[in-house]
């Protein structure tokens, strides 16, 4: 299986794995999230339906109320929490969410994850030493 | 980022595990946003606590902390709640809604926490000094302080102030640094504005123009603090902004540079596009009076306005305070006034964060654009914007 590893920047240092789910759009995750199921509610969202359970959810960054940050705490405790996120360049939203969650959170990536990362790759995000590793 | 060898421990898990969470989350932000170091903070003002808005996700985690021995080192005060703590069933507040309210307001009181649930918590005893470095959420109070008080701080998310209010430290960036607390831009406002409803669409106008930034407001009338509160909530409701200027009323607004900023006009035509936007059809059943909190001046006006008047049938007039101008306005009779009327007064929450809707009413007017802004959103209801002679004339029999 071809293997790529590229740099970033470890915000929230866990490490996690799973199949991409990519958007182009910012996530709101108060509002925009079903924090009881994990699914994308958001209406005119590219990933309106789409369900985060266990995927490495890919996006430009967070948007929206401070609330999100909760929303990521009650994903996890629902067993509904992303394996991992990656930011093109994250906020205070998503990454103090992502550290109370312990959902592992990378951005700053040295190339743009939205062109490198297509829906359903397999994708390791390392918020520990500050990469990720694609498996296509 | 640089840390102190306390701070340190602190990370380490040397003062327990929620103080190392509070300290990862601190540190995590801070490396996000370019701090180069954490500072003390004086005062903390916590958002996060209307169950409404931080729902079981919120009040798990804050129970958690209190579990894992979160303790607030420094003086911290609450935003609202989703209710009033004691009046919650005239709200129509149901039980299950107020169970878990309540397990919010007692985990924050494990914690520490003074139990205030107010957005103006500058009137009642946590008013920071000028220069002081403070970790407030609540927008509306964050502009207040920045630009009114001249204490410090940047737009703090529930997490991030809770985090500062256990550790005592918050991130050195944005506005504790003062090269960043210069205006970004000048408005020359060419409108009449004189009453809070005024400055209100002044600021919502300025916020909804700018989107960010730190305008520097000429020819505006100088400001008591009513008229300032009132403005910094619609800044931050329709943009982003933290901080203000206002010449001839704010500290620091002398003697500032301006050339080479962005300039732009305020024009009465301006404020008149922000009160259409705010504006629904139709007739409001329910006034609501309070965004932010009222003052005791605005009680006692309020109670001078209902003099030999009365709440008309199926309408409503709702007025939200902290519990502390309550007690205060209870005394001198206000309340009393209000109530015999056929007014509400409502303490600890907002026309904003509590369940409107189980209300029965509609529509809601108020003089405050941020209450307009917010309302159809959170709680469906439609809303509309008017002066608070007009917003009070319209729930009241004869009218």
């Amino acid at each position: 299986m071809p293997e790529k590893v590229y740099a970033g920047r470890g915000v929230a240092k866990f490490v996690g794995e799973g199949e991409a789910l990519v958007s182009r759009q910012g996530i709101s995750f108060f509002g925009g999230v079903d924090p009881k199921t994990g699914v994308v509610k958001e209406k005119g969202h590219d990933l309106c339906g789409a369900d985060v359970t266990g995927k490495v959810l890919v996006f430009p960054k967070g948007k929206g109320s401070t609330v999100g940050s909760y929303v990521i705490y009650q994903l996890k405790k629902n067993g509904h929490a992303p394996a991992g996120i990656v930011n093109v360049e994250t906020e205070t939203i998503i990454a103090a969410g992502c550290i109370l969650a312990e959902v592992p959170l990378v951005d700053k990536l040295e190339v743009n994850p939205l062109e490198v990362i297509k829906s359903e790759d397999h994708v390791i995000v390392d918020g520990k030493e500050g990469k990720i590793i694609i498996r296509k | 980022m640089f840390l102190t060898k306390d701070e340190e421990r602190m990370l380490a898990g040397g003062k327990g595990p929620a103080v190392q969470k509070a300290m990862r989350l601190l540190v995590a932000l801070g490396d996000v946003l370019g701090a180069d170091r954490l500072i003390p903070i004086e005062s903390a003002q916590i958002a996060g606590v209307s169950y409404g808005n931080i729902g079981d996700a919120g009040m798990e985690l804050l129970e958690d902390w209190a579990e894992q021995g979160a303790r607030i080192k420094v003086k911290s005060t609450l935003n609202p709640a989703g209710m009033d703590l004691e009046r919650w069933r005239e709200m129509g507040v149901d039980e299950e809604y107020h169970a878990r309210q309540l397990r919010i307001i007692r985990a924050f009181e494990r914690m520490g926490a003074e139990i205030t649930c107010t957005c103006t918590p500058y009137l009642v005893g946590n008013a920071p000094k000028r220069g002081a470095h403070i970790a407030w959420s609540e927008s509306s109070a964050v502009g207040y302080a920045n630009s009114v008080l001249g204490a410090k701080t940047n737009r703090e998310g529930g997490p991030s102030a809770l985090a500062a209010a256990v550790t005592g430290r918050t991130p050195h960036y944005g506005l504790h640094m003062e090269e960043n607390r210069k205006p970004t831009a000048v408005v020359e406002v060419k409108a009449r504005i004189v009453t809070t409803y005024d400055f209100s669409l002044l600021g919502y106008t300025v916020g909804r123009i700018l989107g960010s930034g730190i305008p520097l407001l000429i020819g505006v009338p100088r400001a008591d603090s009513d008229r300032l509160k009132i403005m910094s909530a619609a800044l931050a409701a329709s943009g982003g902004i933290a901080m203000f200027r206002v010449k001839g009323t704010t500290p620091e607004a002398g003697g500032l540079k301006t050339e080479g900023l962005e300039r732009l006009c305020v024009d009465q035509r301006e404020l008149e596009i922000t009160r259409e936007r705010l504006s629904a059809d139709g007739e409001p059943d329910l006034a609501c009076i309070g965004c932010p909190h009222c003052s005791a001046k605005e009680m006692r006006n309020l109670a001078r306005i209902l003099k030999g008047r009365r709440v008309g049938r199926g309408k409503g007039l709702w007025i939200w305070t902290s519990k502390g101008i309550y007690n205060l306005s209870k005394r001198e009779g206000y309340v009393s006034a209000i109530e015999g009327a056929g007014g509400k007064v409502f303490t600890d929450t907002c026309m904003v964060v509590c369940p409107l809707e189980k209300s029965g009413y509609k529509h809601m007017v108020s003089n405050s654009c941020k209450a307009a802004h917010y309302v159809p959103s959170t709680s469906g209801l439609k809303a509309s914007v008017t002066d608070l002679h007009n917003a009070v004339n319209k729930v009241l029999e004869g009218q």
